[in-house]
């Protein structure tokens, strides 16, 4: 059942993951295509540790892979943690939809 | 067929939906300011809401509560922060303790409602955002009707008669 699946301890981190805007940022990024750790440490006001531990809470969520390349660390996007968020906004809009459908439904009686 | 598109913002966590309906935006209001016609369409069939606090100004507070099938009774809460009838409506949406207080830790979630005149039909946007998961995944839990996957059937169909009009 999928509510079962959705109790998972991996979608609370997930959720929290994403309620970074820099995690977020580099979320878009590597899905797009991989980087190195430091090639994103790059594009931050911020030090390499502190992008080292987005990536590292984004690797606990799922939502991006982490793998040593010779001294590189290569991020990548995870497209099957993505698909698990989407799937939560999807059975949320379905509740909407019907919503949508029972005040059509109570305008009509005019 | 009310809703006529969707957009999913996976990345911030929000949702907006847009629907149409065949009533005066003054009409379309009454259905979120007067909580007797909201709890009509609020929770589905078999988890009807009722809401037993209504303080429909800016600040003000709603409580209510669904009833489960098997006769449980979650709560909920609500607190108004924009109104300006006929036409806008913002309010924070949570879960609530059996006494009718928020439970802050699981967070709370935002919903901005706009109605546009279309010359005698009303265009509604919805557009909630999510702060936490667990929130997004008991609104899910309390909003679900026959169930996830028969909603997602739903859906399908009605998308497919869409594509047939």
């Amino acid at each position: 059942m999928v509510v079962d699946q959705l109790r998972d301890a991996d979608v609370g981190r997930l959720f929290q993951a994403l309620a970074d805007a820099t995690r977020r940022d580099i979320v878009r990024r590597v899905t797009a295509g991989e980087s190195s750790v430091s090639g994103l440490a790059a594009l931050y006001a911020m030090s390499f540790a502190a992008v080292q531990k987005h990536v590292a809470v984004l690797e606990r969520a799922s939502l991006v892979t982490k793998e040593k390349r010779g001294r590189e660390q290569i991020v990548r996007g995870n497209h099957e943690g993505l698909e698990k968020a989407r799937r939560l906004l999807d059975e949320y809009e379905a509740i909407w939809r019907q919503r949508a459908e029972r005040i059509a439904d109570i305008l009509a009686e005019g | 067929m009310p809703v006529i598109g969707s957009t999913k913002n996976l990345e911030a966590l929000s949702l907006t939906l847009v629907a149409e309906f065949d009533a005066v935006v003054e009409r379309v209001w009454q259905i979120w300011e007067d909580p007797r016609q909201l709890e009509r369409w609020w929770g589905p069939p078999n988890y009807p809401a009722t809401f037993d606090r209504f303080d429909f100004q800016p600040g003000g507070r709603a409580g209510y509560y669904m009833t489960t099938p098997e006769g449980e009774k979650p709560r909920g809460w609500w607190k108004f922060r924009t109104i300006e009838a006929p036409r806008k409506l913002e309010f924070d949406d949570g879960f609530a303790d059996e006494t009718g207080a928020p439970v802050d830790a699981m967070g709370s979630a935002h919903a901005a409602v706009d109605l546009e005149d279309l010359g005698g039909r009303t265009r509604m946007t919805i557009m909630s955002t999510f702060d936490s998961e667990e929130q997004m995944e008991e609104m899910v839990k309390m909003g679900m009707e026959e169930g996830i996957k028969e909603a997602a059937g739903q859906i399908d169909a009605v998308l497919a008669e869409h594509a047939r009009a």
